[in-house]
């Protein structure tokens, strides 16, 4: 017996660690979940740290209605499976309540709530008096992520101030906080996206089947193959056509985009992300294109 | 062209296929060790070259990282690849061109996952240094060849003592610029080996190198032919990391307590799990078997380990740093902030600690002060009775005069807890032996606690 954890093993225990903190030191947590690979890694690391208890937190999805249909579907099933409790928030009623309006970036007419998604989730953070949200976010997905805290402080307005961070010593996190504030913990702050891979895959966990390469209508634009969907038109000089190919990351349908692929398994899948020369963010995701600092920007507003 | 690694021409590091076939660490299967490292310098030392160097070796920089870092170069007119920018991410840093705080980084061998906390050298050194090293296996200082040791390399020696970083790289950079002379790499070497013997430093291993050629960055340099250790990246893959976990004093600060019964389990699991009870937390310490005679603190009850369970079924042993569920013989009162020892071995129940403490507030420490404590899994309150003295970080001068300490001071100082604790010195195990003082006027953490005893 050689008494070493994989780096694996590491991480996963760390992360275990930080979800059982939180539960213990917060009052009412919430794990957000999206269907995407990061917090189906984190519903796992739930059950090993509760287990056979139930979760001490219910699980909410911030739904933009934008979602695939296949994540939908796989997010139900996945929280009865578990037979844990979701909530739904959900972009359109807080459209319908006037909350917020829809946004068109042009030149496109290409309806994107991704930013929208903000004033959904703080409203419900606040309707339900959470003061601790759990996400699934890493620091290796984005610049301005490799330098925010494990716990990170949000104030009444959710706001993110990356230059007034509380320091983060050995494993002794400090969640003080204030009525109205909260804390957004992040138990994959460490992990990268082939970390999360080879979980899943050594987990064997179900993910959505939009994750595997199969066959779809897409078009082309800014250089990204988007979903033939119902909230994109295309403009002129854009076509669909059928590829093969699977997404990476797991976003609206406006502004997620898909890549050529034929990995229909984990173990190619694992091997696919392994020899990729492009981060996720930059070959998936048109809302991180829009300015140099923008995920800086909505972080700084109070998204995820 | 020097060096043998793939060197880059006038700094630039051009995307492609000129790496190191054996370095096709993205492809890594099955098993592999974590290692933390803690690197921290100034702008101009070269230490961002190196951690582009090592990023882009393994593959962890991608071409559309790559590709934006070349943009920004270029409109900055910075002349040259500027590889910190691959660091510097946030937009006030971009336009000022400084750093914030610490930047998590991740690169990966075949060997090895590695957590590069890397902190800016300018002010607040020592806070950020401090927060990203607190948990490093690692530490890596470079040491510009030209100039020698500086008073930073030994403020960076001695916080690496301070926070018992079991490692030490001393980087000797810019090689290329001394001729690969081996006399001044030796000077250098001798100065802080003397100047060190008066630190807890384990093991120091000194490497020439030049990031900006690779020259025994990746692969051996043939510029330095005298020089007969391995390349940095090897000695990352290689240090032995295992024997640095305490496995001798059993530690389990008690988390959560996962109890079920009366319809708090899910539905499927239900019979099975009736009557269950179990404490949740990481093994701080010692390595814990089911049978084991054990002792409860503060309430000093004992008993015996049942079952040591996790999601995956029991297991027959649990170690640093798993993370478990202990289920006990007896059914004792244990809540969260208890700790699970064995009998003949236990940590020290105090009220009152020596402690060395590293302030982060602008807000100086002043004796008579009262703040919130936080050590292991437990919170209680804690007063400073007095400041015994203040550690020059450059010269290791105590002053015993001092009356307070100010962000980024060193200190060692006595205090009173309102709760007993359970500690070990920070010397013999770094979980229990470290605290954090936070202040409960703003909530912020304000000091960082190295226990030197308790009683």
């Amino acid at each position: 017996m050689s008494y070493e954890l994989s780096h694996l093993q590491s991480l996963e225990s760390e992360s275990i660690f930080i979800m059982r903190e939180v539960a213990a030191e917060f009052e009412r947590p919430v794990l957000l979940f999206s269907g995407g690979k990061d917090s189906i890694v984190l519903m796992r690391l739930a059950e090993k740290a509760f287990r056979p208890g139930r979760f001490p937190f219910p699980v909410m999805h911030v739904d933009t209605g934008h979602n695939f249909p296949e994540v939908i579907e796989f997010r139900d099933r996945l929280v009865r499976q578990l037979g844990e409790r979701l909530i739904v928030a959900s972009v359109q009623d807080s459209i319908d309540a006037g909350r917020v309006r829809e946004e068109f970036i042009p030149p496109h007419p290409r309806a994107s709530r991704n930013r929208l998604q903000t004033t959904t989730l703080l409203d419900a953070i606040a309707e339900h008096g959470f003061d601790a949200a759990f996400g699934g976010a890493r620091r290796d997905e984005e610049r301005a992520r490799a330098k925010e805290r494990v716990f990170s402080f949000r104030d009444d307005f959710g706001q993110w101030d990356p230059k007034s961070q509380r320091p983060e010593l050995w494993s002794l996190f400090n969640g003080a906080i204030r009525k109205g504030e909260h804390v957004r913990v992040f138990p994959l702050s460490n992990w990268t996206e082939l970390d999360v891979w080879q979980y899943i895959a050594e987990e064997q966990l179900e993910v959505p089947s939009i994750y595997f390469a199969h066959t779809r209508k897409v078009f082309e634009r800014d250089g990204m193959l988007y979903a033939i969907n119902p909230y994109i038109e295309l403009i002129e000089g854009e076509a669909a056509f059928d590829a093969s190919v699977r997404y990476r990351t797991v976003g609206d349908m406006t502004c997620t985009g898909a890549v050529r692929s034929s990995a229909d398994n984990l173990t190619d899948v694992v091997a696919e992300i392994a020899a990729t020369r492009i981060t996720e963010r930059g070959e998936t995701r048109a809302d991180d294109r829009v300015t140099e600092a923008a995920m800086e920007d909505r972080k700084r507003e109070g998204y995820f | 062209m020097t060096g043998g690694a793939a060197p880059p021409a006038n700094g630039r590091i051009v995307g492609g296929d000129e790496r190191s076939p054996r370095l096709d660490g993205r492809a890594v299967k099955g098993r592999s060790e974590l290692l933390r490292i803690a690197t921290a310098g100034s702008v101009d030392d070269g230490k961002s070259t190196l951690i582009g160097r090592l990023l882009h070796d393994s593959k962890a920089i991608l071409e559309d990282q790559l590709a934006h870092v070349a943009e920004t170069s270029e409109r900055r007119g910075d002349g040259f690849l500027n590889l910190a920018l691959l660091t510097d991410g946030l937009r006030a840093e971009r336009e000022q061109g400084i750093t914030i705080d610490v930047a998590y980084r991740y690169f990966q061998t075949a060997r090895r996952k590695f957590i590069v906390a890397d902190t800016p050298g300018h002010e607040q050194y020592t806070r950020n240094m401090v927060t990203g090293a607190s948990t490093a296996d690692l530490s890596i200082v470079l040491v510009d060849a030209r100039k020698g040791v500086s008073e930073q390399t030994r403020r960076h020696a001695y916080l690496a003592s301070l926070l018992r970083i079991p490692h030490l790289v001393v980087a000797v950079n810019k090689m290329d610029l001394v001729g690969y002379d081996e006399d001044t790499f030796y000077e250098i070497l001798d100065e802080l080996t003397d100047w060190a013997a008066r630190l807890a430093l384990p093991d120091i291993t000194f490497i020439p190198i030049s990031a900006l050629n690779g020259d025994n960055v990746v692969d051996r340099s043939w510029n330095m032919p005298w020089y007969g250790g391995a390349p940095l990246l090897y000695h990352l893959e290689h240090v032995v990391i295992a024997p640095d976990r305490n496995l001798a004093d059993v530690r389990f600060p008690v988390q959560w307590v996962i109890r079920v019964g009366g319809g708090g389990s899910v539905a499927s699991e239900s019979d099975e799990h009736h009557d269950y009870r179990g404490y949740g937390g990481q093994v701080a310490g010692g390595i814990l078997r089911p049978g084991g005679e054990v002792v409860i603190l503060p309430s000093g009850r004992s008993t015996r380990i049942a079952k040591i369970d996790t999601y995956g079924g029991a297991v027959e042993e649990a170690f640093p740093t798993m993370s478990v569920t202990l289920l006990l013989e007896d059914e004792i009162d244990i809540s969260r902030g208890d700790m699970i020892v064995e009998a003949d071995d236990a940590p020290v129940v105090a009220r009152e600690l020596e402690a060395n403490i590293c302030w982060m507030s602008e807000q100086p420490m002043r004796p008579g002060t009262r703040y919130a404590l936080k050590h292991t899994t437990r919170a209680a309150r804690a007063i400073i009775d007095r400041l015994e003295y203040r550690v020059n970080v450059n010269t290791l001068a105590h002053d015993h005069d001092a009356t307070e300490l100010a962000l980024n001071e060193v200190g060692r100082v006595h205090l009173r807890a309102s709760a007993p604790l359970m500690v070990d010195p920070y010397s013999r195990n770094r979980s229990t032996g470290s605290f954090i003082l936070i202040d409960e006027s703003t909530d912020d953490t304000v000091g960082a606690g190295m226990i030197v005893s308790g009683r």
